[in-house]
């Protein structure tokens, strides 16, 4: 056992750290005007884009994994377009894994972002609107300070959740070491070769981390709502 | 002076339809029970809503056919029944989020005698105080008009009046275009000088406070509103206890008065005969 901790490869480990934190990064700039426009707008096609941004919560990944495999390879026009023109290769390489983590986790950023969004009193909204301010002012001095346990959540289970993900990494990651082999695509590796020593440490410090992450975030809103209160 | 005409088709059939022209230090008091459209009405006003005709301030058009001026650009200063003060900032930071002028910021504290709570956050502040600064925040602007939207529901009555003289000296100072939504009859009294009575989104009445307010009719020397609370028979009598406003009154009545009364109905009370004693309390 101590033998096995101390030759543990812990690269699996910071290539599933190192794509959930661009992900996280990359989804959390996205998500924000996209959260906003979804809270504000009464448009008919409302529906329609929080379909489509909630579709990777529903969808097997297998589905989203082949559809993301196809739409990278040459076979599709756009794969066909980032190789040729721009020379980029998104298939089984870390690149590929963040655009695809992004599909995949977007749902998890948004909806908390948006939900925040959409309960903050709209009077305080209006009452920045009455005061001259425009909706980025509004957006970033009024809106965002007064959401903040929402934005914890939202960062931190779209963190946790990239870090949690499976199928659509094997998928279009495939398994390459220090390139996109993950943490969880090492534990499915090891357990497929009876490794069940390193599978039980692997699965144990995945484990204690996703506890501890959400345990963070748990306290951090209880304590954040007692002070609003 | 502002001047207007607009017109929204409000739920269950009912349309706005009001039309009017006030001047700069006129104070107006919209009354009117739920649903008739007063705060829809603020709300167009403030640009918050759309409608169809035409608001018109000084030379400046706010709407019409072509023009919809959005909240930013038009000098309202707006107060919400529930305060909207923006929790993540202090005091003074929800002036200042207006219009960075400190010296105005401090002015408006001093009116409204929160000097000492200027860097609290509104979290830690009474209802009578929060609305103090949504107040002082609506004046950041220097607004020619300023709406409250039953501003004082919500707060106690020894407040109410506190803040009844600040708004009437605000509006003083600032000479601005004040609209209040109130359903309070001496709160009326003390602050407007005109008054509107909306029913089904129209102006049913409109006049002098006193024209409005004042229920008497022919030579009554008192009139008062009253709701019933209970009716209870004594022998050959009823006693009737009666809610005046705050105060719970008792009085008897012969069967044949107590007759078409019912328990919960509003009531006019009037004498005549005599001249009222009064005693300060």
């Amino acid at each position: 056992m101590i033998e096995n901790l101390t030759n543990l490869d812990f690269e699996p480990f910071w290539i599933s750290f190192k794509l959930a934190s661009v992900t996280t990064f990359v989804l959390f700039f996205i998500s924000l005007p996209l959260s906003w426009f979804l809270s504000q707008t009464n448009s008919k096609i409302k529906p329609y884009i929080e379909s489509l941004v909630s579709l990777p919560i529903v969808l097997p990944p297998s589905v989203l994994g082949f559809y993301l495999l196809w739409g990278f390879s040459t076979s599709s026009p756009l794969g066909r377009y980032l190789q040729e023109n721009l020379n980029i290769e998104l298939v089984f390489s870390f690149e590929g894994l963040v655009v695809a983590s992004c599909f995949y986790s977007l749902p998890f950023m948004v909806q908390p972002v948006q939900s925040g969004m959409e309960s903050l009193n709209k009077n305080i909204i209006e009452a920045s609107y009455l005061s001259g301010k425009g909706k980025i002012t509004t957006l970033f001095r009024v809106v965002l300070p007064n959401i903040k346990p929402s934005l914890l959540s939202a960062v931190v289970i779209t963190f946790a959740h990239t870090i949690g993900e499976f199928g659509v990494v094997l998928m279009v990651g495939g398994n390459i070491d220090g390139e996109t082999k993950v943490a969880s695509v090492a534990i499915y590796e090891m357990v497929e070769t009876l490794d069940f020593a390193n599978a039980h440490i692997y699965s144990g410090i995945m484990l204690i981390i996703s506890f501890i992450v959400l345990l963070f975030v748990y306290m951090f809103n209880h304590r954040q709502k007692k002070v609003m209160l | 002076m502002i001047s207007l005409h607009v017109k929204k088709e409000l739920l269950n059939d009912i349309s706005l339809d009001i039309k009017f022209d006030l001047q700069y230090g006129e104070f107006l008091a919209l009354k009117g029970k739920s649903g008739s459209g007063k705060t829809t009405f603020l709300r167009i006003l403030a640009g918050l809503e759309s409608a169809s005709g035409y608001i018109k301030i000084d030379d400046e058009i706010w709407l019409d056919e072509k023009t919809f001026l959005p909240p930013q650009k038009r000098s309202i200063g707006f107060v919400f029944q529930d305060y909207a003060l923006f929790p993540n900032m202090s005091v003074i930071e929800n002036l200042l989020y207006v219009k960075k002028d400190l010296e105005l910021a401090k002015h408006l504290l001093e009116i409204i005698e929160l000097e000492k709570l200027k860097d609290i956050k509104p979290a830690n502040l009474s209802g009578g105080q929060k609305q103090r600064v949504a107040l002082a925040r609506a004046m950041m602007k220097k607004p020619k008009v300023l709406l409250l939207d039953e501003p004082l529901s919500a707060i106690d009555p020894f407040t109410r009046q506190k803040l009844q003289k600040e708004i009437l000296q605000l509006h003083n100072t600032f000479k601005t275009i004040t609209i209040l939504v109130s359903h309070e009859p001496s709160e009326i009294y003390k602050l407007s000088t005109k008054v509107a009575v909306l029913k089904d989104g129209k102006i049913q009445k409109e006049g002098l406070v006193k024209e409005i307010l004042l229920k008497q009719k022919g030579s009554q020397k008192f009139s008062l509103e009253a709701e019933i609370l209970d009716i209870k028979k004594i022998d050959t009598v009823y006693s009737v206890v009666l809610a005046i406003g705050q105060q719970l009154n008792e009085i008897v009545l012969s069967p044949n008065e107590a007759k078409y009364l019912k328990i919960g109905q509003k009531v006019t009370i009037s004498t005549k005969a005599f001249s009222p004693n009064i005693f300060s309390i």
